[in-house]
C-alpha cells in the first residue's frame, strides 16, 4: 500500500500528534478574553499524585501539577 | 513447523469469507449474547436478576436509512462537555485539514482530522461559529456525525489583541528557530494564530 505519505510537520519533527493537539488547545485557551481565560487556564491544569511502591507498600504519595505541556 | 504452514494458509480463506457486520446493523447480536449469559446466571442464582453488561447500556446506533433523512444529528463534545448532544441541524461546515468541510445529511462515511479553523452550524437561518483547536469528525453512514474537539469556543470570547500579538510573536520566532522541535512548535504557533485571525476577521 501506500507508504507515509506527506507526513506532517510536526510528525516529521517528532511530535506526537497529543503533542500537537494540546498545543494547538493552549494557544487557543491564551487568546481567550477575560473570565473566560481564567476558568480555561484552570482546565489546563493537571495534578496527579505519584506513589512508588516498594514491598508491596506504597511509598508516600507526591503530588505533582505540572503544566500539561510536553 | 513450515509444513503446517500450507494447511494453516489453506484455513485463511474461510475466515475471510466470513463478512463482519457493520456497527450500525449490530442491534441484533448483542441481544442473544445477553440471553445466553442471563440463562446461565439465573441457572446458577435465581434470586437475582442477572447485572447489565456494558452492551445493554450502549444504544446501538440507528441503521442506515433506505432514504437520505432530512437532519443531521450531531455530536458536538469536548473532554470536559458536551457541546452539542443528538442534536438535529441542516448543515455543518467543520475545518477538516484537507479544507472547510461541508456535511450535510446522507453524507458519504469520513473521517477526518480537523486543523484550527471555525465549525458553523447550520440550524434553519441560525448558525453558530465555534472556532476549534483540533480534533476530529466522524460521520457516519446514517447521518450521525460526531465531532470532537480538544478546544472549541464561540469566536465572540476571542481576544483580537491577543491573536495579533501572539502571530507577531510567533511569526518572528520563527526565523529564530533552531531544532527542528522548536520550528516545528512556533510554525503551529503561527498556523494556530492565523486561523484565529482570519476567524476573527473573515
Amino acid at each position: 500500500m501506500a507508504s507515509n505519505a506527506a507526513v506532517p510537520f510536526w510528525r516529521a519533527a517528532g511530535m506526537t500528534y497529543i503533542t500537537y493537539s494540546n498545543i494547538c488547545a493552549n494557544l487557543v485557551r491564551n487568546c481567550l478574553k477575560g473570565p473566560y481565560k481564567t476558568e480555561a487556564l484552570t482546565r489546563e491544569k493537571v495534578h496527579f499524585s505519584i506513589s512508588k511502591w516498594t514491598d508491596g507498600k506504597p511509598e508516600k504519595p507526591t503530588l505533582r501539577s505540572d503544566s500539561p505541556e510536553e | 513447523m513450515l509444513r503446517q504452514a500450507s494447511r494453516l494458509l489453506a484455513r485463511r480463506p474461510i475466515l475471510a469469507a466470513r463478512t463482519r457486520a457493520f456497527s450500525t446493523d449490530l442491534s441484533a447480536a448483542d441481544q442473544t449474547a445477553d440471553a445466553a449469559f442471563a440463562d446461565a446466571w439465573n441457572k446458577v442464582i435465581p434470586n437475582m436478576d442477572p447485572p447489565k453488561t456494558p452492551l445493554s447500556f450502549m444504544q446501538p446506533r440507528p441503521p442506515t436509512p433506505s432514504s437520505i433523512p432530512s437532519k443531521l444529528t450531531v455530536n458536538f463534545v469536548l473532554p470536559y462537555a458536551s457541546e452539542l448532544a443528538t442534536k438535529e441541524i441542516d448543515m455543518v461546515i467543520v475545518p477538516a485539514t484537507t479544507g472547510q468541510m461541508g456535511v450535510l445529511p446522507g453524507h458519504v462515511a469520513t473521517i477526518a482530522e480537523l486543523k484550527p479553523g471555525v465549525l458553523s452550524v447550520h440550524e434553519g437561518n441560525e448558525v453558530t461559529k465555534y472556532f476549534v483547536s483540533s480534533g476530529f469528525v466522524f460521520i457516519h453512514a446514517n447521518s450521525f456525525a460526531d465531532i470532537i474537539a480538544v478546544e472549541a469556543v464561540p469566536l465572540d470570547r476571542l481576544d483580537a489583541n491577543l491573536v495579533q500579538k501572539g502571530l507577531a510573536e510567533f511569526t518572528s520566532k520563527l526565523s529564530s528557530a533552531t531544532t527542528d522541535l522548536e520550528k516545528a512548535e512556533t510554525q503551529i504557533g503561527v498556523d494556530v494564530h492565523s486561523a484565529l485571525n482570519s476567524a476573527l476577521t473573515g
